[in-house]
């Protein structure tokens, strides 16, 4: 079970949320100029990383407010919560050790400009840190 | 009495080291990798080859699987594929020469509201069409062939009928991939554990070798079958697939005499069980929600499952669970495999198999064979080409029920 830290509301059980896959997927600008190809790479193709991973939650049973989270796929810690339409923070720099982070392509910013509600299971328990844990 | 496992001799193939080069390299040693280097073997004379295992033979989610053998899938390309798959599953022992305990003792796909019973009774017709043996039961009849079943209307769901598929079972999973690997072995193909494929050597769009933990290997051909680390190899070789892995967990109970004489799956209320020869209760559920290469989920998806079970099945109540565990398993967003060519020249990939891919092993083995060995599909997996996400030919076995497992 996930302990997943929501920005608005604090740490909550895995239960509480609904899992919304890959982070930072737009909408595409201009929809009528896209292939077929593009197309299909927008409906049905998603980054699969194992490592670190940016991805989308929402909480369903709480707030009912979507956030963004960075959570390594091998070892399910969660590195960082940050609000949806920020960057992704650095998920390397801030924890060298976290897994195969490899697969990132889009990592960046770096730890100390995620934004203010981020963080590592590494920041003091005072700070509203995602305590990311499998029990 | 529970059934005697068969015995096996104590080496069932050799463990050599890898050769400079060979005709074609397999990439995983699960149960796809192994059939389809025996198909190649056996049907094309492609001896020369290898599979490469980055752990050990089965490790993946071949030998984490709850077994399940079926074929009774809704649409006319799943039909075929699958149906052809139960049909080797039949002679496969014999040919194999090996008794992995292939045990028809049917499948049962419970209907727990109105919409269950129209899609169960329309998957019924479609399968018929099929030449697909199945019934729809009514819950008295679901009560006679499994009696430890609970059809009262004091549950949260009632069970209102089932699909029923006599020719469908289980079987001993293990034992299914060590017959694959001995036949393999007699057959000249090399089988190499620890050996993790790190990388591609490419000619241009064509690729001419791997990278591994053990050196270098030269190669004509790669076929791609690493199940929940499919999309790893893809990007290693510079394509994209329509995969996410994710946790799918399963469970046992201690052994108990055989109280379960077929095997019930409901997707409704989410929870299949078995009972294996040995006694255990074997049970599984749906995947967790998000990705993961763990191989372990979280324990609220078990808790879930055995909510469902003991309302399904009340004398589970004081059985205990005994081992829990997880597997990767390579989802796509129709619910089908993907068997058929890359964007890389003389690169292959047969993924996507999911929550559902012990079942069609044989047909994924022999299909994925002929495409390597020929360069273009068979019949039975060209629709399941990696295009179809491409030109909208999806194969959308999610509306259609029967879809887990
Ligand atoms: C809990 C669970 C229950 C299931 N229940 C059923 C069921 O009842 N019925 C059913 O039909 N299906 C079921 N499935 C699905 C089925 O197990 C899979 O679809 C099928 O096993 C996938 O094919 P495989 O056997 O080749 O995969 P795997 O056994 O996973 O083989 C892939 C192999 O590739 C190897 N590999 C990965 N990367 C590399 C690399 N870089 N280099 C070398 N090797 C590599 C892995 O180590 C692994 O051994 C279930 C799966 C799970 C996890
Ligand atoms: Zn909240």
């Amino acid at each position: 079970m996930l302990l997943i830290s929501c920005p608005n509301c604090g740490s909550r059980d895995e239960t509480e949320f609904h899992y919304g896959g890959q982070a930072h997927v737009p909408y595409p600008e201009n929809p009528n100029e896209l292939n077929d190809r593009e197309w299909a790479e927008f409906l049905f193709y998603r980054d699969n990383t194992k490592g670190a991973f940016a991805e989308r939650w929402l909480h369903s049973t709480g707030c009912r407010q979507w956030f963004n989270m960075l959570r390594d796929t091998v070892t399910y810690e969660i590195q960082a919560v940050y609000p949806m339409g920020t960057a992704r923070p650095d998920a390397a720099a801030a924890a060298p050790d976290s897994g195969t982070a490899s697969t990132a392509p889009d990592s960046t910013t770096t730890g100390t400009t995620a934004p203010d509600i981020s963080g590592t299971s590494t920041t003091p328990a005072s700070t509203p840190a995602p305590e990311g844990a499998t029990t | 009495m529970a059934d005697l496992l068969p015995e096996h001799p104590e080496f069932l193939w050799h463990n050599p080291t890898p050769k400079k080069s060979y005709d074609a390299v397999i990439v995983g040693g699960g149960g796809h990798g192994l059939a389809t280097a025996y198909f190649l073997a056996k049907n094309h004379g492609m001896t020369n080859i290898a599979v490469l295992e980055k752990g050990w033979l089965a490790g993946g989610n071949m030998a984490r699987n709850t077994t399940i053998i079926r074929s009774n899938y809704l649409w006319d390309e799943s039909a075929a594929i699958y149906e052809h798959a139960l049909k080797l599953w039949e002679i496969l022992p014999e040919e194999l020469e090996y008794d992995f305990l292939f045990s028809q003792r049917g499948v049962m796909n419970l209907a727990h509201t109105l919409g269950d019973v129209r899609e169960s009774m329309r998957r019924v017709g479609a399968n018929k069409l099929n030449g697909v043996d199945a019934e729809w039961l009514d819950p008295q009849q679901v009560k006679e062939l499994c009696p430890i079943l609970n059809i009262s209307d004091n549950i949260r769901y009632p069970v209102m009928g089932a699909t029923y598929q006599p020719r469908a079972g289980i079987a001993k999973h293990d034992h299914v991939a060590w017959a694959f690997a001995r036949k393999c072995d007699e057959l000249g193909v090399d089988i190499i554990q620890n050996c993790e494929v790190t990388g591609f050597l490419k000619d241009g769009n064509r690729v001419v070798g791997v990278k591994t933990s053990q050196g270098t290997i030269h190669t004509e051909k790669v076929g791609l079958c690493a199940a929940g680390h499919s999309s790893v190899l893809a990007e290693m070789a510079g394509f994209r697939l329509p995969i996410q892995s994710h946790p799918l967990q399963a469970l046992v109970s201690e052994l108990h005499e055989p109280v379960h004489p077929t095997v019930v799956m409901s997707n409704h209320v989410h929870v299949y069980v078995s009972q294996a020869h040995k006694g255990e209760l074997v049970m599984g559920a749906g995947v967790d929600s998000y990705n993961g290469y763990g191989q372990r989920g979280s324990f609220h998806v078990i808790e879930h499952q055995m909510a469902a079970a003991v309302e399904l099945f009340p004398i589970f109540a004081r059985a205990h669970v005994l081992r829990t565990w997880g597997g990767i398993v390579d989802t796509t967003l129709d619910a089908s495999p993907i068997v058929g060519t890359t964007p890389v020249d003389n690169m292959f990939v047969n993924c996507g198999w999911g929550t559902g891919g012990f079942k069609g092993t044989p047909a994924a083995g022999l299909t994925f064979a002929h495409t390597i060995a020929t360069g273009t599909p068979h019949e039975l997996n060209r629709p399941f080409a990696l295009e179809r996400f491409e030109t909208g030919a999806l194969i959308d076995e999610h509306g259609a029920a029967a879809v887990a497992h």
